[in-house]
């Protein structure tokens, strides 16, 4: 028989008992939910977890000022009290020989306008390994030379999205805009990155040097001489992570003048350690998702079999009469064989589709970060056919094993 | 008395055993011989009876002939292949293209249509399904069914059904058809017609075994073969 014809058979024999069918599809229908929730899932953190990478880099440490250890206490607002200053990062540069990069840098928000264009978005005032470390590219101009960071020129490099909003085709190289109320020279433009790990737009920047911005752009503020927000470490080796930052922590404490006891008025964070807390999170979802999902397929599975152990029984005659009419056992094997598979494959279906609309919710209503593709779908139907066969095996090969004279003797 | 019983030995035999035994359980306590030294010729065309009381081993001799098992001893060749060196694959094969069989209990499939029945059997020797129901149709047509397709067989009466039965037994034109009692659930008058429907096909260049413990219904046989402690022996026509 042609395995259309198999499939065709085993489709009205089904259909006859569609109750039994469609219950015994059921362990296969929450199993195969549960690997496209599971995989989902896992799947999305794995783009965050590349896009962060890709967006900051993982050989990286951040420095902000403030305490980072107020869980459950009172939270200082880091950025409100300045103890980071200029004078640390060239400390961290003399002192410590495995950082490669360091860059600190102010920020703020500003309005940008362009002829009648404005726009209203976020600066940083950087020093050169601000590029590096970040990953940053400039897509056209020369950007900043030495003289720019020593002289704070007033020249400005913008993200895509700045130069989109404010020069659409126009080429913005050269052109003078308006940053407050301080003309800015454009050097540069900076290949687009996207959307960040945590779905902001990352090319909605500006990018001015540091002493530029602390001169022209934080003014009103009332920052202390030498203060920066943020001080950006880029570290050769992967490796060294942990050493540097145990290093920094303590050339900035003895800088900063702290007793032992004392709270760090600065807060180190690391990139490998945020990927490594949301690795884990996910990895135990997934682990619990899989478990879930393994144990409802074996489920699912033994009641496919159960069910077509108990087919092979009331339908001994029929067996019989197709071996006696010349089904060989082949044939018959592949009949229940075929039956199984549908029941799964049915279950897969269904169970794809409940899949899919649980994973996107879990999108919506929690925090994990969720990504449904079509390899997803290609998994679970692989997984659901797996189980049929695996499973229908067992009573193919005993309906197969019959012997026609018996099982027509059977009532 | 029968323009069809020519001398036996001039036409190419289509069943054709020799010395053929069975033997169940051997060599145990329960041994059991089943069938002894059993030569039968039955030449193509042939319509014949056997005849035995239950326990005569003639369900062994239908069930050997019927390649649904295999000699003890002795050999059977079906139309010619030697049926003691074929696996269960290829016994299912030879059943497809050489054997049709009737039983007593007609045996239907429950939720198929009588049309679905009877196209079953070419499901196996992988005709399409258009040619199939085609098939199907005429061979239905030509047992006098035309107008029960739809039917399924708990809505057709035991003649009805039986001829259903045959029709699929005949689907893959095989040359010898089997008929176990295919009377002995059905009352005289449908039993005759049944009956009558064989003689058709026997004229139409089949084959017909019946096997039968009535003698009425081996008296509309060509030959009459009876079966006794698993001997066979031929009966002299009246």
């Amino acid at each position: 028989m042609n395995p259309m014809e198999v499939l065709h058979t085993a489709f009205y024999a089904l259909r006859g008992n569609w109750m039994r069918s469609a219950l015994t599809s059921l362990g296969v229908i929450i199993g195969i939910a549960a690997v496209i929730v599971m995989v989902s899932v896992g799947q999305g953190t794995q783009a965050e977890i590349d896009k962060l990478v890709s967006g900051l880099g993982s050989n990286r440490l951040d420095i902000s000022p403030g305490s980072g250890r107020g869980f459950g206490g009172i939270r200082i607002a880091g950025a409100n009290n300045f103890t980071l200053k200029q004078d640390d990062a060239d400390a961290i540069r003399a002192e410590i020989p495995e950082v490669q990069y360091v860059a600190s840098s102010l920020r703020g928000n500003s309005q940008v306008v362009y002829a009648e264009n404005n726009w209203s978005t976020s600066w940083q005032g950087v020093q050169p390994d601000w590029f590096d470390i970040n990953g940053w590219v400039l897509a056209s101009g020369d950007g900043f030379d030495a003289r720019a960071y020593s002289g704070a020129a007033k020249s400005v490099i913008l993200g895509e999205t700045v130069r989109r909003e404010l020069f659409g085709d126009d080429d913005p190289l050269g052109q003078t805009v308006r940053i407050g109320r301080v003309p800015f020279t454009v050097v540069g433009t900076l290949k687009p990155k996207g959307q960040g790990g945590f779905g902001q737009d990352q090319d909605d920047v500006m990018v001015v040097p540091l002493e530029t911005a602390r001169r022209r752009l934080m003014g009103a503020m009332g920052l202390p001489p030498g203060a920066v927000m943020q001080i950006a470490l880029g570290v050769a080796n992967a490796n060294d992570l942990d050493y540097v930052q145990g290093e920094v922590e303590g050339l900035l404490r003895q800088r900063h003048k702290l007793q032992p006891g004392a709270e760090d008025d600065f807060n180190v964070r690391n990139i490998a350690e945020i990927i490594a807390t949301r690795t884990a999170t996910t990895n135990l979802m997934s682990k619990l998702l899989g478990a879930v999902a393994t144990i409802c397929l074996v489920i699912g599975g033994i009641g496919i079999m159960n069910i077509m152990l108990v087919s092979v029984t009331e339908r001994i005659r029929e067996i019989g009469l197709r071996m006696a009419v010349g089904a060989g056992p082949r044939d018959v094997r592949r009949q229940f064989l075929a039956e199984a598979m549908l029941i799964s494959m049915i279950g897969g279906v269904i169970g794809i589709a409940i899949g899919i609309v649980g994973a996107l919710l879990v999108g919506k209503f929690s925090d994990l970060p969720v990504q449904v593709n079509a390899n997803v779908v290609g998994l679970a139907a692989t997984f659901s056919i797996a189980t049929g066969l695996f499973f229908g095996y067992y009573p193919a090969r005993k309906a197969s094993l019959l012997d026609p004279i018996e099982a027509l003797r059977q009532q | 008395m029968n323009a069809v019983a020519k001398p036996r030995e001039d036409r190419a035999a289509v069943i054709e055993t020799r010395r053929l035994g069975k033997v169940y359980s051997e060599g145990s306590e329960a041994e059991v011989v089943a069938l002894r030294d059993v030569d039968l010729r039955i030449g193509r065309g042939e319509f014949v009876a056997i005849m035995g009381p239950s326990g005569s081993g003639k369900s062994t001799l239908m069930n050997l002939l019927g390649c649904l098992d295999t000699p003890s001893s002795g050999t059977y060749l079906c139309d010619g292949v030697d049926v003691a060196t074929l696996d269960a694959e290829a016994r299912a094969e030879l059943r497809l293209e050489k054997i049709g069989f009737v039983f007593q209990g007609f045996n239907l499939l429950p939720r198929m249509s009588a049309l679905e029945n009877v196209a079953m059997p070419m499901g196996y020797a992988n005709v399409n399904r258009e040619e199939r129901m085609r098939r199907a149709h005429e061979a239905l047509a030509a047992v006098g069914l035309g107008n029960r397709e739809a039917h399924r067989p708990s809505e057709m009466s035991g003649g009805q059904q039986q001829r259903v039965a045959i029709a699929r037994a005949m689907i893959n034109q095989p040359p010898i058809l089997l008929a176990d009692e295919p009377t002995g659930a059905l009352d005289s008058k449908t039993g005759e017609e049944i009956l009558a429907l064989f003689k058709r096909l026997q004229q139409d260049g089949h084959t017909v075994v019946l096997i039968t413990h009535d003698p009425d219904v081996a008296q509309h046989c060509d030959r009459i073969f009876s079966m006794r402690d698993g001997r066979l022996s031929e009966e002299a026509r009246a």
